[in-house]
């Protein structure tokens, strides 16, 4: 593909306040905690050389400065003291409560400065668009099914909607979904720490997702893609029945491609300065939202990546309008990996061969 | 087309017109017998056109006898390869017909012990027996080139007279026949001597892979195991090194001279092209022992008695050359990428999965160079000897008066030769006229007809009801024959412009379709076609340069076709079914070696 979309940040490193932005592309792996667990994840990416969209992080850092500030942690602490997850309309009620509190109460001034100063360097006119995700600590996220259920805020326009928004992401630990999550899984409430990613945003042609195993079987010689028209958000969301290619991973060849109906996809509207869920045209529904070449590329990426974290990845990509590839999101797939096998015995030599011939493997044609 | 269930029974197939006395042409015990109906048609058989794709004269029948039968002798006698016994056979309307021999259920735990002791010894053993198998086989051929067919001279000479041999010319004449017989016996032992066994080998890798990873493709495990230099692959390699010679010494331009005889001699006016001759000459024997057909048929044409075929190869390859095109297989990039690819699936496995990789690809690599090897020794080196042979005999009985071709013996069975033999021998030695120059001419005409009515009508692909599973190791192996593959052969197919069979080497290409029936149509193959046929033979190589993709009717992953198109970088779909009659050259294809899957995109 094309070279990364992030122009080097480090040489602007003075104007970022460390405390609580953290560039991708200038974090260091000491810096991860405090980046979050998607953050870290694009971090390592870029240390890579993929091509990741440049951004930074806002740090936990930022997200502890305003609880402590103005006395929102004791708030909050009070309405957690009274917390019963078992009661869905109290948990409900406290929920919004604190999460108007996270969002209302004022963001201590440095930490707005800064988040404003690291949005400006990217965008000098106060015009790019970026995507603002909750970016959670590992402690937070111990599976991947939990990974999504904080807020992800696409085509924000502006620093004022990017403050606005990281704080809605802070809210968004306080959601009754997540509270419920933290107390089943014997989590501290308050002591849960979150960064937010502020991203320029892709102006998606298609995106989707890549397992680097067959997530039917667990077959690891496969990579697996889902594809569709747009931002890989319908894809994500299932909204869509995305298009299905199935790669052999060493050979590197395009084995399987289920190509669906994509009625819908969700873009930006630079106008309205936000993305929309429109109907796509009746041609271009069924044609594949990858070529082949393409499929090709977003596996190697998928193997890439495999190779370099070691195990079974999940990738979120995106193809942006000139062609050029993006990795938005990996992280390690967690169905099959964490399927402990029997351990595994094998007879060998004649043994084995004695074996295969009582029991022929039925080769498929 | 409707779906059924059964095949039709070999009792319910007539002859095709004018081929009602077929019966007359192969032994007794290959036919279906009408007082063995019963136990005929309860057994499956299914048609071996992979090795045999075409109507046997009764003489070729003796490839598929002996070849068959020591495949058997070595599961059931030798190493009591537990659950299967042979492969039994039949021949019907002119095409050899299979059926695997299982063992009875209380019977296998028996064997095991000792295929345990026998097996094993061989699998321990592996490379010192078979540098003993080299020499034996060496010597065999040697041989039968020993073997002389002299035309029976007026008197018997006057020094065996004084020496009192006391025997005439028809006694080493008779006993050179018998022998060459006796020989080709024993080339076909010993063809099957490793070969259940290093298939065998081979699928246990195989069923790990898949076991490890279900959707693993077939050609990924076989470019793990493949070979990177086979002798398979010598001729040929010897003819592109002939034709750099000619480039690099400045002869080239003789290769044009015409005739083979007119190229050596226009190369002979110079030391340059001297040194070439003798290198041509150095060549020939043994890598010129090789035929575009498979060595079953004794009309496969051996590049050392047609010279022609390997000069023409040689003429293309020079051209090449000299145009500035690589025309060496790429051996160095296949081997690093069968190391790629062999390291990136050992990366993928378990680790307790590791060390059985490690060992059981060990075992497959040990074993396999016999699988791809003993072709050139025995189909293309042993039977090139033993068709020249039987040729300079025929030629004999030919000048003999006893038929009108000198190629036809073939229309005799093996025996007939030797009844005709004593024919011979018995007008000779007693002053009269033999019998046979007023038998044979008519009878071989009459043949002749028959054969040519058998050829007109295709084989069924099976015959009788088939197993609901089949799990019989060898039909499995040996002919890629799967429960899948007869299901569709049943089936048939519901797109007429859409076939697929095995995936057997990887890449898609789109191209004009070029349908090949026989290796004398090699010559009509223009660059940048799709070859299409029923079965290919590795010897085909030279075209390999310059077609795209190859799709045949019969053949397995392990096929020879698929090992060579893997070889070359080609696409290639094997075991069709049909390809070959379904498609017509000139229309374009579509060919997925990755998928399988063969389109036809538009008419001729």
């Amino acid at each position: 593909m094309t070279a990364p979309l992030s122009p080097s940040l480090t040489a602007q490193a003075a104007m970022i306040d460390a405390r609580y932005i953290l560039p991708f592309e200038a974090a260091q792996e000491a810096d991860h905690p405090r980046m979050g667990g998607k953050c870290a994840s694009l971090a390592r990416m870029i240390a890579m050389g993929v091509p990741v969209p440049r951004g930074f992080a806002v740090a936990t850092d930022a997200y502890g400065a305003h609880l402590a500030a103005n006395g929102l942690d004791a708030a909050i602490r009070a309405e957690l003291a009274h917390l019963d997850t078992h009661n869905v309309t109290d948990e409900e009620a406290r929920s919004q409560a604190i999460r108007r509190l996270v969002t209302d109460r004022a963001m201590p001034g440095e930490v707005e400065a800064a988040i404003r100063a690291a949005y400006a360097l990217m965008a000098p006119g106060d015009d790019l668009p970026v995507a603002v995700r909750s970016s959670a600590t590992a402690e937070d996220m111990p599976d991947a099914s939990f990974a999504g259920q904080q807020d992800t805020y696409l085509w924000v326009v502006g620093a004022d909607e990017v403050v606005a928004k990281v704080r809605a992401c802070w809210a968004s630990l306080f959601t009754a979904r997540a509270m419920s999550y933290r107390a089943d899984h014997h989590l501290g409430q308050i002591e849960v720490l979150m960064a937010v990613a502020v991203q320029e945003m892709v102006d998606a042609r298609s995106a989707g997702v890549a397992m680097t195993l067959d997530p039917i079987n667990g077959d690891r010689t496969k990579i697996v893609i889902d594809a569709s028209w747009g931002l890989g958000e319908s894809v994500v969301s299932g909204e869509i029945t995305p298009d299905n290619f199935t790669v052999e991973k060493v050979l590197m060849q395009v084995q399987k491609r289920k190509i669906a109906a994509k009625t819908h996809e969700i873009v930006a509207d630079p106008a309205a300065r936000r993305t929309i869920d429109r109907e796509v045209e009746a041609d271009r529904q069924s044609q594949p939202s990858l070529s082949d070449d393409e499929v090709i590329a977003v596996a190697q990426l998928a193997r890439r990546l495999e190779k370099a974290i070691g195990g079974p990845q999940d990738l979120e990509w995106a193809i942006d309008r000139q062609g050029r590839l993006v990795a938005l999101q990996c992280r390690p797939e967690t169905v099959w990996s964490q399927k402990k096998s029997a351990p595994q015995s094998f007879a060998m030599g004649i043994e084995g061969v004695l074996g295969t011939l009582l029991a022929p493997i039925q080769k498929k044609t | 087309m409707t779906a059924r269930t059964s095949f039709p029974s070999a009792y319910d197939l007539a002859a095709p017109a004018g081929a009602e006395a077929w019966r007359d042409l192969y032994p007794y015990y290959l036919m279906f017998a009408d007082n063995r109906r019963a136990e005929e048609d309860g057994k499956f058989w299914f048609c071996d056109s992979q090795h045999w794709p075409n109507p046997f004269k009764p003489f070729d029948a003796v490839t598929v006898e002996f070849a068959v039968k020591c495949l058997g002798q070595y599961n059931t006698r030798h190493y009591l390869v537990p659950p299967a016994n042979g492969v039994d056979f039949r021949i019907h309307n002119g095409y050899v017909y299979m059926s695997p021999v299982g063992v009875a259920p209380d019977d296998i735990g028996p064997r095991v012990p000792q295929f345990m002791d026998r097996a094993g010894h061989y699998f321990m053993n592996w490379n010192t027996l078979l540098d003993q198998w080299l020499v034996k086989v060496k010597a065999n051929i040697a041989e039968m080139e020993a073997l002389r067919f002299d035309d029976l001279p007026d008197v018997v000479p006057v020094d065996w007279v004084k020496d009192g041999v006391g025997l005439d010319n028809t006694v080493p004449l008779s006993e050179a026949y018998d022998k060459a017989i006796q020989l080709l016996y024993r080339t076909w032992n010993y063809h099957f001597e490793f070969l259940n066994l290093g298939y065998a080998a081979y699928l246990d890798f195989f069923g790990f892979m898949k076991s490890q990873f279900p959707t693993i493709s077939d050609q990924s495990i076989a470019k793990m195991v493949q070979g990177v230099d086979s002798d398979l692959f010598r001729p040929d390699d010897e003819l592109k090194k002939l034709a750099k010679l000619a480039v690099s010494s400045g002869v080239a331009a003789h290769l044009q001279a015409g005739s083979v005889d007119q190229v050596l001699a226009a190369m002979s006016g110079s030391a340059a092209g001297k040194a070439w001759v003798a290198a041509w000459e150095g060549a020939k024997d043994p890598w010129f022992n090789f035929t575009s057909g498979n060595g079953f048929y004794s009309d496969d044409k051996y590049w050392i008695e047609h010279l022609d075929i390997p000069m023409g190869y040689i003429r293309d390859y020079a051209a090449r050359v000299a145009k500035g095109d690589e025309i060496d297989r790429p051996t160095a990039e296949i081997g690093a990428e069968r190391d790629r690819i062999t390291a990136e699936y050992r990366e993928l496995l378990d680790a307790d999965a590791q060390g059985a990789f490690d060992g059981k690809l060990g075992l497959a690599r040990t074993v396999f160079p016999y699988v791809e090897n003993h072709n050139f020794y025995i189909e293309h080196w042993s039977m090139s000897v033993f068709w020249r042979k039987m040729r300079e005999l025929s030629a004999l009985f030919h000048r003999a008066g006893f038929w009108e071709n000198a190629d036809d013996m073939f229309f005799l069975n093996r025996n007939e030769v030797r009844d005709a033999i004593f024919d011979l021998g018995m007008g000779w030695g007693v002053g009269a006229p033999a019998t046979g120059p007023t038998y044979w001419p008519a009878e071989i005409t009459r043949r002749k007809a028959i054969l040519a009515a058998l050829q007109s009508a295709p084989p069924q692909p099976a015959l009788n009801t088939p197993p609901e599973v089949i799990t019989e190791p060898f039909t499995i192996m040996l002919w890629g024959i799967t429960t899948d593959a007869v299901q569709k052969w049943l089936v048939g197919s519901s797109d007429a412009s859409k076939l697929e069979g095995m995936a057997a080497s990887p890449g898609v290409v789109e191209g004009r379709a070029r349908v090949i029936r026989s290796a004398n149509d090699l010559g009509l193959i223009e660059e940048g076609e799709i070859l299409v046929t029923p079965v290919t033979a590795p010897s085909w190589a030279p075209v390999f340069g310059k077609i795209k993709a190859t799709v045949t009717d019969i053949g397995g992953m392990m096929s020879h076709a698929a090992i060579v198109c893997r070889e070359y970088g080609l696409p290639a779909v094997t075991g069709t079914g049909s390809a070959s009659s379904t498609i017509k050259t000139g229309q374009m294809l579509r060919v997925d070696g990755t998928t399988g899957e063969v389109t036809i995109l538009s008419a001729a």
